[in-house]
């Protein structure tokens, strides 16, 4: 395959970003929205023939194009690396992307910055792309930190309010947390290896040159990669920026974050899986952090009324349960459920926000209820979607995640049984929000009533696309024959010895279980929101646990009192304290130099027999020097 | 051909924007300064092609002195960094009524000559007489084309001055020490001289209070922020882009190469110093309320980092503390341009007293936006390349520095974004705030382009350097 192609698909999208930057504003929104577009949907093409090519050779491809810096003991090249997991990240970045540049078109039709948007979603594009084919961890970073400033750039897209600005604020800097630690990972990483390039860390490890020796400080290499995956992937203990990055307009919080770079940790992880499979006290932890955050995310979902939120913190326990596939060594089991739910959880955004441009940007399912009638089509594949997260089989969700949950039952049981719960917790959600928002009465104002109408098209065709691939994305990985772990092979050094593929009574049981569960979810959904038509209460009438719920644990709370606050205090103490301090004790040297000069001041009291004297010393103490001392 | 030309060209340059009077005085000296950055681009390209572009003559010979001008890659970077920055910050002072136009831009071809003569003098003699002829223009400069009443101002400045004018005596000291032993201030005889360690750690130490009190590195910096504020945008830049610099190179050219053997826990010392020097200033810049000062707090954070990589004492860290100081240098220039646009509309620097401009000010927004990832060395900006380089000099010599170092790259995102938000965004700002008119554009476009070329392909940079390190 020509390298050039590859290349042009990389950089059209950064041309599109280029183009709608510049010239957005002049070249009018149906130009500027068929730019940026179109520039996604040829790199959508270029990633298909790509994905073709490599699913028939099998190899990989490398592009070197010019040593990018070097320091002492090794040197970083700008080179990309297209390989069968970058061909599959690109597929369904730039597929999800164009069906949601598509959708942007109509959505974002009223906003006067409408070229502006196309430009940062099209250099998102581009950022993405370079994270999944970079040759190596820095050229990863680039994308890394580049989907980061996209990222806050869209979510503070309207800037005139404070609270949007905040939380893109709030979701940098928890990023670069997560991405000290990238940093540091690849400090001992290249201590350690002396490389940082995939295909290089992948030779030495797996032939074993420097494993056992740095069996520890490699544990810290892997660790520090998890906490930047933790930060870019949303799992505890950073996770609290991604509900509030909701705040982007919803085209974003569907294509950033829900179905693309929330995933770049669970990318970065598989891409470096031979190292992760040397250090299984750090994948425990992965397992365990996986399984913690999806349980507390499911729970905290339980009490949402924002729609967006809800999908939100929906997001953060998927992606747990991902980190929990992760953790036992799943690596492709972890990358279906990510393509899964990239198919279902951008089509819930995306329905979600189909909704809110109906009811003119009310998102508290309060306020809404009934929409069955008015949006069939938002309706009927928000109802796949939904069917599909909650596990219902054959739809998509069923199969990834049954997989999760069955590797989990092999591997560590109370880690099976939170991951059952939180799915149980899920179906229970996700049915809660399908009922308060489609079923029942419409509960807003009469005005907004009147002009309840379907989406136009270009929203609808991608919901409707969405909605097919979320009910029959299952087929790449069906149990007992996987096609994503035979394609995924080469790439997973240790495929498959852990857990094996082949269907037994257990395994249907396990699948039983799942769905059982998954039933019990939606019928207690039902219970109390069809059959007893409750809906939630004011939040001050929320009270014990629920309150808990509610408030997300305090965890923002706790984070501002204990490292936050306590930041800027002693900003302030040195602001205010320490620099006084400092310049004092510099004053007084100063003044202490002026007192000296002050006493010397005196000898100049006019004695002539003193200066004579001292004039005397001074030609000895020289003659002394110049002739006697030589 | 050699280095001498771009002295002069400046030096004289200076005399012929003194005498062009008023209304001249800008054109003047903004053309001088393009033949300085015309004849160091031509002099970088004879040096690649292997011609020796020093200079080298006796200039007395009781005291032993020479004026021996020496070009290697780092100091022709660094000359290279004064003459492509002179002529932007003298641009930034378009359209802007300062009185006495031609002695002040004339004070700032002076200070560019000053500045330059340190980056190339070999001889430690000539080099301490430009490094203190550098302090004169900017005390001008800042003393009577400042800010805020003449008392307050004349009290900030003539802190600095005496501050640092006291701290390069100890340096004077240390070079009077190594005349006496060797009979020449050149500095390859100087690094002949077998010092005992002890020796060697004075000097250090006496070279040590020099920069630190110049770069400035912690506690020896409570002269910058008032400085910084009370200064005229273009001193300001002076000293934030280039003087400040002559701090970090004096490490790499002077003190390092002659204390070799310097007593380990006095090195240690002093980095852990530096690591103090960025958290505590990146924990005020969080807290201050002018943008002025915010930036000074925020120099004095990323310095922090790149004297901590220079005092690694490792080929890394020292590379890094050059590549990082040239990304500063055109970061922090830019920077404090933006907020000298904004002070030439609204005439504040208080944060509290801006907001909302994004509406009004696309272009101006974009590039603020540019240049603050670049503060905090987003990569594929010039400023991650030197960044990583240096937490990665720092990890190699121990973990912990690296990760309170790199603490800088959470902090920097802090403070940077809280500003940005306060002072730029916001709801729209009743005052109107007009866009960049086209010099500042190109001001800024050309450090734009500098910054992320030099991000993606800093190769030539770092070839030039190869060179000397």
């Amino acid at each position: 395959m020509d390298t050039n192609i590859l290349l042009f698909a990389l950089i059209i999208p950064l041309i599109g970003f280029l183009i709608n930057f510049l010239f957005g504003k002049k070249l009018g929104k149906s130009l500027s929205g068929i730019i940026g577009t179109t520039t996604i949907v040829i790199s959508f093409i270029i990633s298909v023939c790509l994905f073709l090519h490599i699913k028939e050779t099998g190899e990989a491809i490398r592009i070197h194009l010019f040593e990018w810096f070097s320091l002492k003991n090794f040197k970083i090249d700008f080179a990309f690396y297209f390989d069968q997991l970058t061909a599959l990240w690109l597929l369904f970045v730039t597929g999800i992307g164009s069906l949601i540049h598509l959708y942007s078109t109509s959505y974002m039709k009223e906003d006067e910055n409408f070229h502006k948007f196309f430009a940062y979603l099209n250099l998102f594009i581009f950022f993405m792309m370079v994270l999944v084919s970079g040759s190596n961890l820095l050229m990863m970073f680039i994308g890394w930190e580049g989907v980061g400033l996209c990222s806050y750039l869209l979510i503070g897209f309207w800037h005139q309010n404070r609270e949007y600005n905040n939380a893109s604020k709030k979701a940098f800097i928890m990023n670069r947390v997560g991405d000290l630690g990238f940093l540091v990972g690849t400090f001992i990483i290249i201590y350690i290896f002396g490389t940082i390039d995939f295909v290089e860390l992948r030779e030495q490890t797996v032939m074993g040159i420097t494993a056992s020796s740095f069996a520890v400080l490699l544990s810290f290499a892997t660790l520090a990669l998890f906490i930047g995956a933790t930060g870019k992937s949303a799992q505890l203990p950073l996770y609290t920026w991604l509900p509030d990055a909701m705040a982007g307009p919803t085209p974003v919080s569907a294509l950033i974050h829900a179905a693309t770079m929330v995933t770049a940790g669970i990318f970065m992880i598989t891409r470096l899986n031979f190292l992760f499979d040397l250090t299984p006290d750090v994948q425990n932890i992965i397992a365990i952090i996986g399984g913690i955050t999806a349980f507390m995310a499911a729970s905290i979902g339980l009490m949402q009324n924002d729609i967006k939120k809800v999908l939100a913190y929906s997001t953060v326990s998927q992606l747990g349960l991902m980190f929990m596939a992760i953790g036992f060594a799943a690596y492709e089991i972890a990358v279906f459920h990510v393509i899964t739910h990239a198919f279902f959880k951008a089509c819930l955004f995306l329905g979600s926000g189909s909704v809110i441009h109906a009811i003119h940007g009310e998102q508290d399912m309060r306020h809404m209820g009934g929409l069955k009638k008015y949006m069939k089509i938002t309706y009927a594949t928000f109802l796949v979607s939904t069917l599909a997260i909650s596990g219902i089989p054959p739809l998509s969700g069923f199969f990834s995640k049954d997989e999760i949950l069955m590797t989990a039952f092999h591997n560590n049981i109370p880690l099976y049984i939170i991951g059952s719960l939180a799915s149980i917790m899920t179906a229970f959600y996700m049915f809660r929000l399908l009922y308060l928002t489609f079923f029942n009465k419409f509960r807003g104002t009469k005005e907004q009533e009147a002009h309840l109408h379907e989406s136009p098209a270009s929203m609808t065709i991608p919901l409707i696309v969405l909605a097919i691939l979320a009910a029959v994305g299952g087929l790449i990985s069906l149990p007992g024959h996987s096609w994503l772990n035979e394609y995924l092979a080469p790439v997973i050094v240790n495929n498959a010895a852990s857990h094996p593929h082949h269907l037994g009574t257990t395994e249907y049981i396990l699948m039983g279980i799942a769905v059982i569960g998954a039933l019990i979810g939606i019928g207690l959904a039902y219970n109390k929101y069809i059959k007893n038509q409750e809906i939630p209460v004011n939040d001050n009438q929320v009270r014990g646990i629920q309150k808990v719920l509610a408030n997300k644990y305090y965890l923002d709370e706790i984070y501002m009192a204990i490292i936050v606050q306590p930041l800027n205090m002693l900003g302030g103490f040195f602001k205010n304290v320490i620099e006084l301090l400092i310049s004092g004790i510099v004053l007084f040297f100063a003044k202490f130099a002026s007192e000296v000069s002050y006493q010397g001041k005196k000898l100049q009291n006019g004695n002539i027999g003193l200066y004579l004297f001292a004039f005397v010393f001074g030609v000895c103490t020289m003659i002394y020097y110049l002739f006697i001392a030589r | 051909m050699n280095v001498t030309f771009i002295l002069l060209t400046l030096l004289i340059g200076a005399i012929l924007t003194f005498v062009a009077g008023k209304k001249m005085a800008l054109n003047v000296a903004v053309l001088t300064s393009l033949v300085a950055l015309g004849l160091t681009a031509f002099n970088i390209c004879e040096f690649q092609n292997g011609i020796d572009v020093s200079f080298q003559t006796q200039w007395m010979t009781k005291p032993n002195i020479w004026i021996s001008l020496k070009a290697d890659g780092l100091s022709l970077l660094m000359v290279t960094l004064t003459t492509f920055l002179t002529p932007l910050i003298l641009l930034t002072a378009v359209g802007k009524d300062y009185k006495n136009p031609h002695k002040l831009f004339a004070l700032v071809l002076f200070m560019a000559f000053a500045m330059t003569g340190t980056f190339l003098a070999e001889d430690g003699f000539v080099y301490y007489i430009f490094w203190e002829l550098a302090l004169i223009p900017i005390f001008f400069i800042a003393l009577l084309w400042g800010s805020d009443t003449w008392e307050i101002r004349k009290a900030a400045i003539i802190k600095f001055f005496i501050y640092t004018f006291a701290g390069s005596l100890f340096m004077l000291i240390a070079f009077l020490y190594l005349y006496q032993k060797s009979g020449s201030f050149l500095l390859p005889n100087l690094a002949q001289i077998s010092l005992t360690a002890d020796e060697q750690t004075w000097i250090f130490l006496a070279f040590f209070l020099a920069y630190a009190i110049k770069l400035p590195i912690f506690p020896f910096h409570t002269w910058q922020a008032n400085t910084y504020e009370k200064s005229p945008a273009i001193g300001t830049m002076l000293l934030s882009g280039i003087m400040l610099k002559m701090g970090v190179y004096s490490i790499l050219r002077w003190q390092l190469p002659l204390t070799p053997q310097v007593d380990e826990r006095v090195l240690n010392t002093v980095l852990v110093l530096c690591i103090i020097g960025i958290i505590y200033a990146s924990l005020i810049a969080l807290r201050e309320t002018n943008l002025k000062r915010l930036l000074a707090y925020s120099s004095m954070a990323h310095v922090g980092l790149i004297a901590a990589g220079a005092y690694t004492f490792t080929q890394d860290g020292m590379q890094g503390a050059v590549v990082q100081m040239l990304a500063h240098g055109i970061v922090i220039v830019a920077l404090f341009f933006l907020v000298e646009i904004i002070y030439k509309r609204y005439r504040t620097y208080e944060i509290k007293d801006l907001g909302g401009i994004r509406a009004h000010a696309i272009k101006f927004t974009s590039f603020f936006l540019i240049f603050l990832f670049a503060s905090i060395g987003l990569p594929g900006t010039f400023s991650f390349i030197g960044e990583f380089t240096l937490l990665y000099s720092l990890s190699q010599i121990g973990w912990i520095y690296a990760i309170l170092g790199g603490s800088t790259i959470i902090f920097g995102a802090y403070y940077m974004l809280k500003m940005f938000e306060d002072a730029i965004l916001g709801k729209t700002n009743v005052k109107t705030f007009a866009d960049l008119n086209s010099i500042e554009f190109l001001v800024l476009f050309v450090l734009a382009v500098a910054v992320i070329f030099f991000g993606i392909y800093p190769k030539p940079i770092t070839d030039l350097l190869f060179f000397s390190i």
